[in-house]
């Protein structure tokens, strides 16, 4: 059996830490191809080449790939498709664009957010916000998986997998890119951190956010948000964490003036440390975290990030 | 132009899911189901448009099972003309998965040919995220998921999508699928006179066999379990206690 990957390259560059994630997550299903795919991909390629448990890498370069449509990329997958029985990738906003697309021109089942791989037709996802795991056996012939990058570990470096090169024939073009409107930050990527700091609709103002953006200046962290502070206007949907957000798992997790909906512990609750702090010694968040603050935000946060 | 607006049935996002002793999936007797929160977003972008003059007509379609009626009544509320009911599933915990839904759906796209599907970007249930995109490729349609802003001009839509670090925008050609991410809009309420109004617009009820495809199952649910629940810790009495606890376990 074969397995094809959908490397995430974003400008030519690739995306390491996902990509090495959904290589771990992949290995038991077979040997492990790379596509990376862009308008300029090859250095993308020759990364990909370097993780560990990689097979062989295909690099496919056209104008068209370059900016992440769905369409060109979709038509790409299945014209290498032949060869693979299982097609994946990292559960990326792009993958989750292209994967089921990939699967509907297949006519197979997309399985998306996979959290864990029973065996090469059985595979674990979270439902219902992560309130349920179910396990579900796949009758296609061909599977079509995301994986959910925050329950697998990267694989390392040093491999040395042979580079292809594939060719890009033409698509009919259905959409065009316009701009990229990328949130300049010297702060880590949210799924990849190590530290993410994340306030609630308790931190009570966009203003206000300030606070929770030092404390995680200071610890070198990500910062976060639930989706009561995107809905309320406070943060950028891009830091949202949760069920409709990203799914984080980082060493630590502080979460500030988060009651702790179901919805946002489903994007949280991997994380090794949980720190809570919240001013309603009730809130729920108290229930996951493995230390709870009961204290005001703006008290309790500057004092942590004067005293780290 | 007119647009179609798929919307489904789901347990309130209020809810807390329960998985059933028997591990055979989430109990949904008796709990309080409503409209997909992301299909309201949907529902409401189309009402905008057609408040902004760009639509004229707004089909709601659910597919699923009978109960589903309400759901599309509540869509007719806020503001949609008209809905069709594809009658598939007898019973409430049967979940038709995107695939089978996506190829109901462009049968019905051949009939009605609306310039623009407009869907959630995701069920709360299955939390899949795929009929959308699947419902493009079967059409050879362009797609924008996740979209935060959605302007209709002549014959291409320009969409901001919410993407990893930030936004894109793409300019897709009609017709085109659009799916709905969380800030696009706050949906509206129905009123009570436009909620007895809505009893009068007209709903069709078709089924899966009408349109001649087979909603059969290609992920087999082996079983459904809680997942591992995490223990409370503790309560830590000031910051210097928590920096102390904090530095033990060597994350800062």
């Amino acid at each position: 059996m074969a397995v094809l990957l959908l490397g995430e390259v974003n400008n030519g560059e690739l995306s390491v830490d996902a990509t090495a994630k959904a290589v771990t997550a992949a290995k038991s299903l077979g040997d492990v191809t790379v596509l990376c795919a862009g308008a300029s991909a090859a250095a993308a390629g020759e990364a990909a080449a370097k993780i560990d448990g990689v097979a062989k890498v295909l690099v496919a370069e056209d104008a068209s790939l370059s900016h992440r449509l769905a369409e060109p990329t979709a038509a790409l997958i299945v014209s290498l498709a032949g060869d693979y029985s299982h097609i994946v990738a990292p559960a990326t906003t792009d993958a989750k664009n292209v994967m089921p697309r990939v699967a509907a021109l297949l006519d197979v089942m997309v399985i998306s957010d996979v959290s864990g791989v029973v065996d090469a037709d059985t595979f674990e996802r979270p439902i219902y916000a992560g309130n349920a795991i179910q396990t579900v056996k796949s009758k296609d012939s061909k599977k079509v998986i995301t994986f959910r990058t925050s329950t697998f570990d990267a694989a390392g470096e040093g491999g040395s997998a042979a580079v292809e090169t594939v060719s890009v024939s033409d698509a009919p073009s259905l959409s065009s890119w316009i701009e990229d409107k990328v949130a300049e930050s010297d702060r880590p990527e949210l799924t990849s951190a190590k530290i993410v700091v994340s306030g609630g609709r308790g931190v009570g103002s966009e203003e206000d956010f300030k606070v929770i953006e030092a404390l995680a200046d200071k610890l070198g962290a990500a910062v976060g948000a639930s989706r009561a502070a995107v809905d309320s206007g406070f943060a950028p949907n891009d830091w949202q964490v949760g069920q409709t957000g990203k799914v984080v798992a980082p060493e630590l997790y502080i979460a500030a003036g988060i009651s702790g909906a179901i919805q946002h512990l489903a994007g949280m609750k991997d994380s090794k440390i949980i720190v809570a702090i919240n001013k309603d010694e009730e809130a729920p968040i108290f229930q996951v975290a493995d230390f709870g603050l009961v204290a005001d935000l703006f008290d309790a946060v500057p004092e942590l990030t004067s005293k780290l | 132009m007119k647009v179609l607006v798929p919307v489904k049935r789901v347990i309130d996002y209020n809810v807390k899911a329960r998985v059933k002793a028997d591990g055979s999936g989430v109990d949904l007797a008796n709990v309080k189901m409503s409209m997909n929160p992301f299909d309201e977003i949907a529902v409401e972008e189309a009402i905008r448009l057609k408040e902004k003059g760009a639509v004229e007509e707004i089909v709601v379609v659910s597919i699923g099972v009978k109960q589903a009626q309400e759901t599309l009544r509540t869509a007719l509320a806020m503001g949609a003309d008209r809905a069709i009911l594809v009658v598939a599933a007898d019973d409430v915990h049967t979940d038709i998965e995107p695939l089978a839904v996506a190829k109901i759906l462009a049968k019905i796209v051949e009939e009605e040919a609306p310039k623009m599907v407009i869907l959630g970007k995701q069920a709360i249930d299955n939390d899949m995220n795929a009929t959308g995109q699947m419902l493009a490729a079967l059409l050879g349609w362009g797609q924008a998921t996740f979209a935060s802003e959605v302007v209709v001009e002549g014959e291409a839509a320009n969409v901001t999508r919410e993407v990893d670090g930030g936004l894109q925008t793409i300019e897709v050609k009609l017709p085109a699928i659009v799916t709905t991410d969380l800030r696009l809009n706050e949906p509206r309420y129905a009123s009570l006179p436009n909620i007895m109004k809505a009893k009068k617009k007209p709903l069709d009820e078709k089924t899966a066999a009408d349109y001649g495809v087979d909603v059969s199952p290609r992920l087999e649910v082996v079983k459904t379990t809680e997942p591992e629940a995490r223990q409370a810790g503790e309560m830590v009495p000031d910051v210097d206690t928590l920096i102390a606890k904090l530095k033990e376990k060597g994350v800062v």
